[in-house]
């Protein structure tokens, strides 16, 4: 008979080996890095873009040149330009962050020699055709009409104003922010952001002598610098001095809740401690705040916390959507949870499943080739090296109880957090 | 090419095991073959509810989650209206612990009150969260009671009201778990750095022991032929108006699911599909327009959805989108779209092979269906398709007393135009 009740046993995590990248630079400027594995033959190509310095005059400007990429070209249509990628079952994919735009090509590589001259065209020739601009401008406002909608999306909205200001992170686009958005605006970005020199080109999969000089043939000598470079730079963040924002809904069934402040960010040394007590409070499924306020209270169907790195700053938040009439029993909880890291030492049985889970989570995210290029971007456009990820292992295996109690007094003061609710309080 | 050994444990276990040494993770995988649709009428909601059960402790283990982040793990699951799939991904030198914590709830939960009362509030907050307290959010609330009127699909996973949720007791828990979460009712895959060998002796080890159960015969009100047409037109306070036309078709199994599939994908896959090209670019009838199928085992739903600009009348865009249906009813299409949305059914295909989870529930879902092989034959069965059956497919379905049409008008309210 087996025991039932025993656990099997089990081993640590020690090693995690990441794949790291072969570099090259192209003539013009732009940098490829090159993470070949894997058995399917396919690659995922990415050109990364730095976002151009925000303008609280033109907020939207990054965001709707990028979104706009696939929506007509001097020479291609938007439907042509569709037409083109779907045919060889590729997936073209522009993604816009606050701090890169994106374009992704997903590809079978036997396909390559027809859908990267698309890219190229793209990203040489796009020219936001007036129709499709106002198409553009039309469809984002409906989406922006049912956004509105939802608490959650009203919550995170007011809170990253607080705490990020008149930046791109705080930005909480209007409907007038939309219909203000000008063609000829659209084509000055365009020219000056997407240029090699400010480009990162990412491949990942399986990359054989033939794809690379495809690459090189197509995206070195027929795509240039213009005269200006990007300005990359950034605003610095200025947060609010309100702290407390409610918007009443009296007809809510739930209350959205989402509180914090700004903390440091990747860069700084206490960032990765911090993710650990960040765990611990609120970013896994056994935390102890789905653990109070979901699994024994029942207010909500989830709560959970979080950090933010950018490139000027971070912050830590706590976001649920909870009963209404338990809106503040669960923030009251919140806070009781809060105190307990600031006075109490975390156990070390919890912590060092904590430990384990965050391990395991690492190894586990490096599902395949792809994964280990989102790693690289993580620290690369941070400025950071390889030593983060050891850095980071070390971190979650060796970081104290004592030392997570300082760093709880040091940042979670619950008095200095920003509080926002949608719903009822 | 997706390789797997299969092998059946005399308590009537269906376990498959897929190795793929590229990964230092595993992942377990168990389908119950058992979903919304198995529900009684009176207590719907029921499938989920359990699943969210499924974590309050089993008989020997009082916490599931704890021990296996312990090791590094992380799991989760979902209900449908047709199964309730468990999964668990873990670095592989642990694969022992999901053996252990999977076996013990499939021998027997801890049916605790205390994680009974606490999960039916979790899922009414859940109810409100996703279906009340969102514009549309109540949208399958409506629509399958329109769409079926006898077959079980007519409630939603989530039930129809609140109220079921809060009868549920534990002596219904109890006898759901007898009735549905046995091992003859049940598909494991184990995917990953495994060996096959390793598999089985756990397997053994850990899930043979548990008694076979009572067989469960499925015995469903099938949903007849539609001969009517059906509309609801509700008002609420959403942002826009908001149209949705849902067609019977056929279940997972029926010889034209796969030239229904790809007639969705010609209607609205990508960019370069029919309903966006011509609905949203060219004559701007809608902001957004959609057309899916619900991919049921029983008979499916095939579901066209869109939001017309403030400017369109609801009667205007239905009729937009009849005239696209009509087109693709009338004539076959061109070649060339056809070997667009077959190669980009293969290409999915093998990207889906970049994902071992993935890998590890899609053979979870063929075996269901009858058999794991299935899952390398999908692409053929696509690429054999022809635009003369996607054009009979078509007219097959595209009928008015085959469609079932839920309007939203929006409640006009200051606060809709900020």
């Amino acid at each position: 008979m087996i025991d039932r009740k025993l656990a099997p046993d089990f081993k640590a995590i020690e090693n995690i080996n990441l794949i790291k990248p072969e570099h090259k630079k192209l003539d013009n400027g732009c940098n490829v890095y090159c993470f070949n594995s894997g058995d399917q033959e396919l690659v995922r190509i990415e050109w990364i873009f730095n976002n151009l310095r925000f303008d609280g005059a033109k907020p939207l400007l990054n965001m709707a040149v990028n979104t706009m990429l696939t929506e007509g070209t001097t020479t291609l249509s938007a439907s042509e330009i569709a037409d083109k990628v779907d045919f060889y079952g590729a997936f073209l994919q522009v993604d816009y962050g606050y701090e890169n735009s994106l374009v992704t090509l997903y590809s079978l590589n036997k396909h390559l020699h027809h859908t990267l001259p698309v890219i190229l065209d793209i990203l040489t020739n796009s020219e936001f055709p007036e129709k499709e601009l106002e198409t553009f401008k039309r469809n984002q406002q409906q989406k922006l009409q049912v956004s509105l909608q939802k608490n959650d999306v009203l919550a995170r909205r007011d809170f990253n104003k607080a705490i990020y200001g008149e930046t791109i992170y705080g930005l909480g686009a209007s409907f007038d922010n939309y219909k203000s958005l000008q063609r000829e605006d659209l084509l000055a970005h365009f020219k000056q952001m997407y240029q090699p020199a400010n480009c990162t080109l990412i491949i990942a999969g399986k990359i054989e002598p033939d794809t690379l000089t495809l690459i090189k043939e197509t995206f070195d000598k027929s795509w240039t610098n213009g005269p200006v470079a990007a300005d990359t730079s950034q605003p610095e963040l200025k947060p609010a001095a309100e702290l407390f924002y409610l918007t009443e809904k009296p007809d809510a069934l739930q209350s959205a809740i989402r509180i914090g402040l700004p903390v440091v960010n990747r860069n700084h040394p206490d960032f990765q401690p911090l993710q650990v007590l960040n765990t611990v409070l609120g970013g896994y499924f056994g935390s102890r705040l789905m653990a109070n306020i979901r699994e024994d209270k029942g207010y909500t169907y989830g709560i959970g916390s979080g950090l933010n790195s950018f490139k000027q700053g971070g912050a830590f938040f706590i976001a649920t959507e909870v009963g209404a009439d338990v809106c503040k029993a669960a923030i009251g909880e919140i806070e009781k949870e809060l105190e307990l890291l600031k006075t109490e030492l975390v156990p070390e049985d919890e912590l060092s499943l904590v430990r384990n889970f965050m391990l395991g989570s690492l190894l586990g995210s490096l599902e395949n080739v792809f994964s280990h290029a989102d790693k690289f971007k993580s620290i690369y456009f941070a400025g950071l090296d390889y030593d983060y990820y050891d850095r980071y292992a070390t971190t979650v295996k060796t970081t104290t109880a004592v030392e997570l109690r300082n760093l709880a007094n040091k940042y979670l003061n619950f008095d200095q957090f920003y509080k926002v609710i949608v719903g009822k309080y | 090419m997706v390789k797997f050994n299969r092998f059946t444990l005399d308590n009537g276990l269906r376990v498959i095991v897929h190795e793929d040494n590229t990964t230092p993770m595993a992942v377990l995988n168990i389908l119950y073959d058992v979903g919304a649709r198995d529900e009684n009428p009176e207590q719907t909601g029921f499938a989920h509810l359990f699943e969210h059960l499924m974590f309050g402790g089993s008989v020997n283990i009082p916490s599931y989650d704890e021990p296996l982040q312990r090791v590094g793990g992380e799991n989760n699951a979902f209900t449908s209206n047709d199964i309730t799939n468990y999964y668990i991904t873990l670095p592989s030198a642990n694969i022992e612990t999901a053996f252990w914590l999977e076996s013990d709830r499939m021998l027997s939960l801890a049916f605790s009150e205390k994680s009974l009362e606490v999960q039916r509030n979790v899922v009414i907050e859940e109810f409100k969260q996703r279906y009340l307290n969102q514009p549309y959010g109540d949208v399958w609330l409506k629509l399958r009671p329109l769409a079926y009127k006898h077959h079980p699909y007519r409630w939603a996973t989530i039930g129809k009201t609140i109220k079921h949720i809060e009868d549920a007791r534990i002596e219904d828990v109890k006898a759901f778990f007898k009735k549905h979460y046995t091992p003859q009712n049940a598909i494991m895959v184990v995917g990953g750095d495994v060996t096959t060998e390793q598999v089985k002796q756990l397997a053994e080890k850990w899930f043979a022991p548990i008694p076979a159960g009572e067989k469960y015969h499925r015995n469903l009100p099938q949903e007849p032929d539609q001969h009517e047409e059906r509309r609801e037109t509700v008002t609420a306070k959403v942002p826009l108006n908001d149209v949705y036309i849902s067609f019977q078709m056929g279940g997972r199994l029926d010889d034209d699911f796969y030239a229904t599939e790809l007639l969705s994908d010609v209607l609205s896959r990508g960019n370069s599909s029919r309903l966006y090209r011509s609905l949203v670019q060219d004559r701007q009838i809608f902001s957004e327009v959609h057309a899916y199928i619900t991919s049921s085992l029983d008979k499916g739903m095939f579901i066209l959805e869109g939001k017309p600009l403030e400017h369109i009348s609801i009667e205007q865009a239905e009729a937009a989108l009849w005239e696209e249906l009509e087109k693709v009813k009338n004539e076959e299409i061109p070649a060339d779209e056809l070997t667009k949305v077959q190669n980009k059914t293969e290409s999915t295909m093998v990207f889906s092979e970049m994902s071992l989870l993935d890998k590890a529930m899609n053979l979870a879902s063929f075996e269901l269906l009858g058999d794991a092989e299935m899952l390398n034959q999908e692409t053929s069965r696509y690429l054999a398709v022809t635009a003369a059956q996607i054009k009979d497919t078509a007219a097959k379905i595209f009928r008015k007393d085959n469609s079932s049409t839920l309007v939203y008008l929006a409640e006009k309210t200051e606060s809709a135009l900020a």
